[in-house]
Order: structure tokens, then sequence, then C-alpha cells
């Protein structure tokens, strides 16, 4: 199987063992973009970014462009890069964090000189202490190189950036959970609307937030232009993305690839990417885009990576994190460990996800050990209704954030295709895996 | 009297400067206390409240919302093995259990040398890599139970100081430049970029 490989666009550097530092960032093409963008007007430099239609790399894959044209405009107004990344089997911002914290500044920087804005924070997940060193040590070699601080390369653009770290919290993906961290509180999604932190974010300011993975194309694509980015993969999906491909394949690890033009079959089988399935085995399922996200069987797998085309099937290519499941695999283990990940990082304040989670998790629970009831599949699917009316796709939310609604999909996939593992279960009291 | 020491209160000063409001440092002040004693003690709950304004019972009911953020002691080494789904597809749930019984202690437990707290997490974005073992959040990548007993051994006789500081300590890296740009500047500087772009 031949497997088209694009040009790398974040993850360029990461041959050179080296790439975190900015010896080898200044000597590979760092901070041209930068350069660049600086002799243009914030506005042209915005619509660069429109005009590659780059589609936000955090989860919720909001365009990056449009995100930047509702920033109200304030005396005030903030850049948030979210690098809390949490979501199970996502490992891309971790690599970028580590491996090119350069590329990541420069995408804040050019962004903060298009948002005009003078005060960023990244805000990196605190179990990621070798990122946070390294961002650290990216911002102070920034400031010594006049990449950062007052009168940017002798622009009379300034900027500060603050590397926040955070301290253990999912819920802090969450954009405005983020914002309430940053601010020094528990990380409590807000109530919306406004729906968007551009209207109201950090301190009640104008704020955009962006993912890591979106910062890092920026210097790109101001390079080389938005024309030149959209021309990579197909309709709305644009460019390359990194995917993370974990769970039971031959090589696990993290992919950048052209969007659309590659398939999950494509990642999974090629030899360059995934090797194929674990020791030969049957591919039983595959989450396609992080455990909030539908499941999908193996009759899914020629389905292109792509956002509008893993939307249509009935899911999402969310945080890009793929896990592959073989013909060994308890799907009630499995689903039963998702819900427990979810009933643990519930933020607590709403009813249905606070205790729908534990229901959920303790049922299935019961199922996995033996002490399932023929009836728990009816309610497992009652309480999803619950969290979520209609457990459909795309969900409906009875809760402030999209926690709750992210419960019932490996519970609802997990009945829908496997429903005799569910009741074998039930019937033989007890896992047939074990 | 101040619990921080001297060296700990400058740079809890520095950290706050950063901040439009003092209030969002809280979470690196946390960090910093935890550096200096290895978990969250009172009474420097009581100190970082103090020096943001703020009450003793907001820090503490912040703190205690966050895993990372200990509010009782801790080993000198936290041992967190993930068993999320990419983990327990690859013997997460096995290799917690071998870390039970290598150690000698259940899950939140410390062992009674004080070296060592065990702790299942969750997903730690390292899943091309699993199971997933971080000590003190560090990656080290101990995929097997001989790896992992290896790893525990030369932890006990004092191996791996460079890469993995005892727990609390974070960020090694000081903040070296770039002291928050003045407000008045911002403001004049963004009146006259109105001006050039309109």
């Amino acid at each position: 199987m031949a497997v088209s490989m694009p040009t790398k666009i974040v993850t360029a550097r990461l041959e050179h063992p080296d790439s975190h530092t900015l010896a080898r960032y200044l000597a590979t093409g760092g901070y041209e973009g930068l350069r660049k963008a600086l002799t243009m007007t914030p506005a042209q430099v915005a619509a660069e970014v429109d005009a590659a239609s780059l589609l936000g790399r955090g989860g919720a894959g909001f365009p990056a462009g449009r995100k930047w044209s509702m920033l109200k405009k304030d005396p005030v107004t903030y850049l948030v890069v979210n690098g809390d990344e949490s979501e199970p089997a996502t490992f891309k911002d971790h690599l970028l964090l580590e491996r090119d914290p350069h590329q990541i500044l420069e995408g804040v920087i050019i962004s903060a000189y298009a948002l005009q804005v003078t005060q960023a924070f990244i805000y990196i997940r605190g179990e990621f202490a070798l990122g946070l060193e390294r961002m650290e040590e990216a911002v102070n070699d920034a400031y010594r190189e006049g990449a950062l601080g007052k009168d940017i390369f002798s622009s009379g653009f300034s900027l500060d950036v603050v590397v926040h770290p955070g301290a253990g919290a999912y819920i802090c993906g969450e954009e405005t959970a983020l914002l309430e961290s940053l601010e020094g509180k528990r990380g409590f999604p807000r109530i919306k609307p406004p729906y968007f932190p551009a209207v109201i974010g950090l301190y009640g300011q104008p704020t955009v937030v962006n993912n890591v993975e979106t910062m890092a194309n920026i210097p790109w694509i101001v390079r080389n232009g938005g024309a030149a980015f959209a021309a990579m993969g197909e309709g709305r999906s644009t460019g390359t993305r990194l995917f993370a491909l974990s769970g039971h394949v031959n090589r696990p690890g993290p992919y950048e690839i052209e969007m659309v033009k590659t398939t999950f079959r494509d990642l999974i089988y090629a030899p360059e990417l995934g090797g194929g399935v674990r020791e030969g085995r049957d591919l039983k399922a595959f989450i396609p885009g992080g455990v909030s996200s539908p499941w999908f069987g193996p009759d899914q797998v020629d389905l292109p990576l792509g956002q509008d085309e893993v939307a249509q099937a009935g899911s999402m290519l969310g945080s890009g994190s793929v896990v592959v499941m073989d013909s060994t695999t308890c799907v009630v283990r499995a689903s039963w460990r998702i819900t427990k990940f979810f009933f643990r990082e519930s933020c607590g304040q709403c009813t249905p996800c606070r205790e729908g989670s534990g229901w959920l998790e303790r049922i299935l629970y019961r199922i996995e050990h033996g002490g399932g009831r023929e009836q728990d599949l009816d309610l497992l699917l009652d309480v999803c209704d619950n969290i979520s009316p209609g457990v459909q796709w795309p969900p409906q939310q009875t809760t402030i954030c999209v926690l709750g609604p992210s419960i019932p999909p490996s519970i609802a996939a997990g009945l829908k295709l496997f429903r005799d593992e569910f009741l074998v279960h039930i019937k033989e009291g007890g896992c047939p895996f074990d | 009297m101040s619990h921080f020491n001297a060296a700990m209160s400058a740079r809890a000063r520095q950290v706050i400067a950063l901040y439009p409001e003092p209030r969002s440092a809280l979470l690196p002040l946390c960090h910093l206390a935890q550096e200096q004693d290895g978990w969250l003690r009172p009474e420097a709950m009581d100190e970082i409240a103090a020096l943001l304004g703020v009450t003793a019972a907001e820090v503490r009911g912040t703190a205690t919302f966050y895993d990372m953020l200990h509010t009782e002691p801790v080993g000198k080494y936290v041992v967190a093995v993930c068993t999320n789904i990419a983990c327990v597809l690859s013997g997460g749930a096995e290799m917690l259990e071998h870390a039970e019984e290598r150690l000698g202690v259940r899950v939140g437990s410390t062992t009674e040398d004080g070296l060592f707290t065990l702790e299942e997490s969750e997903c730690l974005a390292d899943c091309d890599f699993p199971p997933c073992v971080q000590v003190n959040h560090r990656f080290v990548r101990t995929t097997t139970p001989e790896q992992f007993d290896r790893l525990v051994d030369e932890l006990a006789a004092g191996g791996h100081a460079e890469e993995i500081p005892p727990h609390g300590t974070l960020v090694r890296v000081r903040r070296s430049g770039g002291l928050r740009v003045d407000r008045a500047d911002i403001a004049r500087e963004r009146a006259g970029a109105e001006e050039r772009w309109g």
C-alpha cells in the first residue's frame, strides 16, 4: 500500500535530536515567518490565516481565522494557548511542546501581532514537566533574541508571553475552564452564553484561545502563504494534521498526514504508518477522534481522515487520536475504563454529568465483573439519555460544557456494535475474555 | 514569619509580577510550595493566600480541585501508572498491579520509608510507549515489569537525580527575561497601531 507522505509542516524539524533549541530553530528557518509578518499589516497576516482555512486542532475544529475575526475590539485583549492536552490517547501537543517549542512560540507571536494583542499566555498541562521547561527556555531565548518583549525586531510591536503550568485536571482543556484555571480558580467551565471567549474571556476581557498545534502551523502559513496550505487536503480540511495512533497497532506513534488524502486504513495498516494490527489480528473497532467520539467498526476503515467526512459518518475527528482495538479486546472493559475516566474528571457542577457518570461506571463495572442484569443495557441508555437527550450524534446536552455529552458515545457505540458481547457478560456471569 | 524561605519568597514575588491579576499566580505558587516542602502544607496555603490577597479557604478550595497538588504528604517519588484506554489495551492494569507488588503498597499509598507514592493516573499523553509510567511527572518509559523494577532500584539507590528531581520540583528553568510590558505602553502602542493600520 503506497501512501503519499506530504510536506511536513509541524514535524519538519523533529528529525534533528536538538530540534527544541534556538540554534536549530534559527538554522531551519526559525523566526523568518515572524520577520515576514512584521513587514505586513496585522490584517494582511490574519487574511493569510483565513485563506489557509486552518481548522482549530484542539478538538472542535473551529476555523482559526473566523475565531480571530470574532475578537471584540477592546483596549485590552488577550491570546491564550491551550496546551492542556488531556483527551485520552491524544499525544500530539505533548510532542510539539517538548520537541519544537519555538515553533509554537513563533506562532503565538505572529498571532498576537495579527490580533494586536500584547499579552499572551501559554497554558501547559502540569504533567508535562519537560514540555514546561522547554517552553520556558524557549521564551527566555526569544526575549534574548529580540523576538519577544518590547519592540520586537525593531518593529514597534511589543508582546509578553507567560508560560503557565496547570496542575492536573482534564476539564481545564475546555476553554472557559482553562480561563478560570488561569485566573487561579477551580477549573469550572463557564455558563454560556457568551459562547465565545472572544467576547468575554480572561479577566472578563475579549480573548482568543487557540490550541498548540494550531499555533504550530502559523509560521509555515505566513512563510508559504495561506493558499499553499489550503492547496493541501481537500474541502474544508486543509493542510496536514498530526494524528496520534495508539492501541493494538505495530507502530503506535504521532503521524503528520495530509488531511482527507489518507484513510483510516492507510493510517492503521501502511508500513510507514501504523504497520498493521498487532500480531496480524483482526480489527474489531477503532476510536476515530478521542474517547469523546463514537467508535467505528471495521466497515468504516476506508473513511478519509477529514473533518466533514468523519462527521457525516456519525462521529468526529476530534482531537486527532485514533485508538485501534483488535479481536482480543473486551468492549465492556474498554467502555467501562473510558467511563471511569469521565467520572473521575467530571468537575461536579452539573448533576447529569457528576451523578450520571458514576452510575454508568458502576453499571459497566458490575457487567464486566459478573453482576450484570439484562435490564442494565436499557438502564445504561436511559442514564445516557439524561446526560445527552436522544443519545444521538451530534449530541444534545443538559450540562454547562461538553464533558457530559462526551460520556455516552463509547457506551452507545459499544452497545450498538457489540450488544451480544454485553449480553454474554450478563448471561455467563463474567468477562469471556478473562 | 514567612513559611517560604527567602529564595522562594523572591521567586513567588517574581511570579506574581508576571500576571495582570495576582490571583492568576495561585497554581504556580502552589507548585513552588510543593517544590520547597514536597507537598502543599497548610502554612504554605496560608502564605499564598496572604501573598495573593485571597482567603486561605480559597487557596485550599482551589488546590484540592487539582490532582497534582497534594494537601497531605507524599513520597520523594510519586509514581504514576496510566490505565486509561490506550494503556489498558497494552498492559496498563497489569503494570499497576506489578507496581503495587514491587513497592508493597496499594494505589494512593506511600512506602514506609517515605520514598515512593503510587498513583493510578489518567492518560498522560505518551500513548506510543504503553503502558505509560511517570515519576514526578517525568516520562520514564519503563514499559516492562523488569524495566520498572530496575528504575525503582536505581531511584532507591539515589540514581537519576539529574532527570528526576524530588517530588514538587516541576519547572527548573527560571524565567530570565521580559518583565511585563508596561500598561501605559500598551495603550500607546495600541493608539499607534490604530493610526497605522486603521
